[in-house]
């Protein structure tokens, strides 16, 4: 810094002074809660950001704070992505050709219950489930159902699925072998984030260590075979969903990234092989600012650990792609239009940060799953944001802001924190055995419940502004009974018609090979494409690697 | 007068369960004896569960959609064993007209999203005082 710089900032700093006696004196408002419960400043100033290197960047550049790519929006959008499922493959498969008529530009599957935990539609555990929040898919020929007539060497899809991932990718890939299409080609993700499952989602099947090995052999493989495949999408959206605090979030999930990073690396693999498919999923709230700075400081932060931490040299590996949905913790039931408005800001937070895809939520997900008119208001958010506002017409417009630069190296540094906290509980492993990750998500929803019910934090429509609750005034999507029975008859058909003398040596052979280090990947495709079960394949599994029991408290 | 008993229950496969946490630490707050199952029971563990711990009250929550095969279930079991007596109430993502079917099917009152925990308590106690009121 020059002199001249230095006096320059010497009256600022009195001039802030000034500013602060002012403001300490006069007469204010006292609900300033933000939502991670941190206090903010009423202004900040170049003294905020003094010496802060980033305010020297440009996007597409290390440690990446501003973007990852030097055109930001003007080479190419966000991807605009609904997730949707819902009933039997058939149904689904209307709704994406639907979709996809609307100008939605990528797919992303919603599974139901059973099919996230691993069961199949005519296990006794799914009745009543089947269908109910998502798509119900047991078996290749349900995959097929789902994507007819979709081309799956265009289309990118995402699948929402964990603890029993690699099998409803083997679906997939089964599928698109029998669309004719080179699996090299497939574009898309599995989210197959097994550890913020045991800290937050919960849908699980296998113990820590056997799941952690089933996502390395999934690099492993599809670093060979699917190279433009996301191998894993690190997802703090079911953190925050869960009562993460931003900084909560932004900490445990990159701190689930960086377990992945060394489980690959402690397989003999070459961190440079695996890491530019690792992608992330971030949850977009209520606190604008917040959340653009949490964006910034995550992409900083993993450029930083993987160039620095795991010696990465591809810039592949060092970028953070994204994915980003508007929170649906943030949803009312009261005065639901409300939501739509929390929808479209929380969606320009995601595009100011710099997200890669977007999820906007629709106005009813409080009540049911989407109504098709719900879902297209939320996709013409999108739109609007994008084709009307002129947000990305500028990459990271906020770059420079004192908030915002401030904010995110606050964020940064607070993360931090918590990484060394994580290291002292013994890791992200141990951290979830012992509960002390999943402790102090609890801890920050009980936190935030409170201030609700303290009149601490307004919610609008709930806790202030409340009208007389009248009728609904929405639609709302009903999953007619008879998906359940009609999904039923669909295995009964499926079985009948598979060949049977193949399906159990398949299933003896994933077996066998489970108790070994061999690479189950291209055990588990074999079964899928003798449409072998989920269920089948999963308990073949389970025989070898037990169950997960889930430390219980509250 | 001695402390109601609730279990809070996760019946079915859906994994959410910040709701059914809140609740739970609410009620034991409030100065309820509080006991969790966890996630991912089954209709029978549920019942099962609420007859070896003799509680009062039972709190279902549920935000998959499963509500109408899984909750009258627990109604059923519960009856079968005689203990009817036990109330069966709870909340998550229910359509109004499917809360009716099941209030009206035997459950108590069942809360929907945004409803305050004291809501809960007061309800709880209320339902409390009228039975023991009534047994007594």
């Amino acid at each position: 810094m020059t002199t001249a710089e230095m006096l320059e900032l010497d009256r600022l700093r009195d001039e802030v002074a000034q500013w602060r006696a002012r403001f300490d004196a006069a007469k204010k408002r006292n609900t300033l809660f933000a939502n991670s419960g941190d206090v903010v400043e009423p202004l900040y100033t170049a003294l905020d950001v003094a010496g802060d290197a980033s305010m020297l960047e440009v996007p597409g550049e290390f440690p990446f704070t501003r973007g990852i790519h030097p055109t930001g929006y003007r080479g190419k959008l966000w991807t605009m992505r609904q997730f949707a499922g819902f009933g039997t493959a058939p149904e689904t498969n209307a709704r994406y050709k639907y979709l996809l008529a609307q100008g939605q530009t990528g797919l992303s599957v919603a599974f139901d219950f059973p099919t996230l935990m691993g069961y199949d539609s005519d296990h006794p555990r799914s009745e009543g489930e089947v269908g109910k929040c998502g798509v119900a898919i047991s078996s290749l020929a349900d995959m097929e159902t789902l994507f007819d007539g979709i081309p799956l060497d265009k289309v990118s899809v995402s699948m929402t699925i964990n603890g029993p991932a690699v099998i409803l990718f083997a679906f997939y890939v089964a599928a698109a072998e029998k669309q004719g299409v080179e699996v090299s080609e497939l574009r898309g993700t599995i989210q197959n984030d097994i550890l913020k499952e045991y800290m937050a989602q919960h849908a699980w099947v296998y113990p820590i260590e056997p799941a952690l090995r089933l996502i390395v052999d999934n690099f492993e493989w599809s670093a060979r075979e699917v190279p433009l495949w996301n191998t894993v999408s690190i997802s703090g959206y079911h953190i925050r969903e869960a009562g993460a605090t931003a900084v909560q979030e932004l900490a445990f999930t990159l701190a689930d990234g960086f377990t992945y990073v060394e489980r690959g690396i402690a397989r003999g693999l070459d961190v440079d092989d695996f890491a530019p498919r690792l992608s992330f999923f971030w949850d977009i709230h209520n606190d604008f600012f917040e959340e653009i700075a949490k964006l910034r400081a995550a992409r900083r932060i993993w450029a930083r650990h993987m160039k620095e931490r795991f010696g990465a040299k591809d810039v592949r590996s060092l970028i953070m792609r994204f994915h980003s949905q508007t929170a649906g913790v943030t949803l009312t039931a009261q005065q639901p239009m409300n939501n739509v408005v929390r929808v479209a800001y929380q969606a320009m937070a995601a595009v100011l940060g710099g997200t890669q895809s977007l999820h906007t939520n629709s106005m009813d997900e409080t009540l049911a799953l989407p109504t098709e008119q719900a879902v297209e208001v939320a996709l013409r958010t999108q739109q609007v944001l994008a084709y009307e506002t002129g947000v990305p017409n500028v990459s990271d417009p906020l770059g420079g802001s004192y908030y915002v630069e401030a904010l995110t190296d606050k964020l940064e540094a607070e993360a931090e924190a918590l990484f060394e906290k994580i290291a002292e509980v013994g890791g992200v492993v141990r951290g979830l055995e012992t509960g002390w990750l999943q402790r102090q998500i609890s801890e920050s929803s009980s936190r935030q419940q409170w201030e609700i019910e303290q009149h601490r934090r307004t919610i609008v429509g709930v806790n202030d502004f409340v009208t007389e609750e009248g009728a609904l005034t929405i639609p709302l999507l009903k999953v007619s009974a008879d998906a359940e029975r009609y999904q039923l008859a669909r295995m009964a058909k499926m079985r009948a018609a598979r060949d049977d003398s193949v399906v159990k040596p398949r299933l003896d052979a994933l077996r066998a090979a489970a108790k070994t280090d061999e690479n189950l990947m291209p055990l588990i495709l074999d079964c899928a494409r003798a449409y072998c079960t989920l269920y089948e394949i999963r308990a073949a599994m389970e025989e070898v690697f037990g169950a997960y029991r889930e430390p219980v408290f509250f | 007068m001695r402390p109601i008993r609730v279990l809070v229950a996760k019946p079915g496969l859906d994994g959410h369960d910040r709701g059914a946490k809140v609740v739970a630490a609410a009620l034991r707050d409030a100065g309820m004896e509080v006991i969790y199952t966890g996630l991912h029971q089954t209709p029978e563990m549920i019942a099962t569960a609420a007859i070896h711990e003799d509680v009062d009250v039972v709190g279902l929550s549920i935000l998959s959609g499963a509500h109408m095969t899984l909750i009258p279930r627990v109604l059923d079991l519960l009856r079968a064993d005689g203990r009817d007596d036990i109330l069966v109430t709870g909340g998550g993502i229910i359509p109004r007209e499917d809360m009716d079917a099941l209030e009206s099917r035997g459950t108590g009152r069942l809360f929907g999203p945004g409803t305050p925990t004291s809501d809960l308590v007061d309800y709880i106690r209320e339902w409390f005082e009228a039975h023991e009121a009534q047994t007594a």
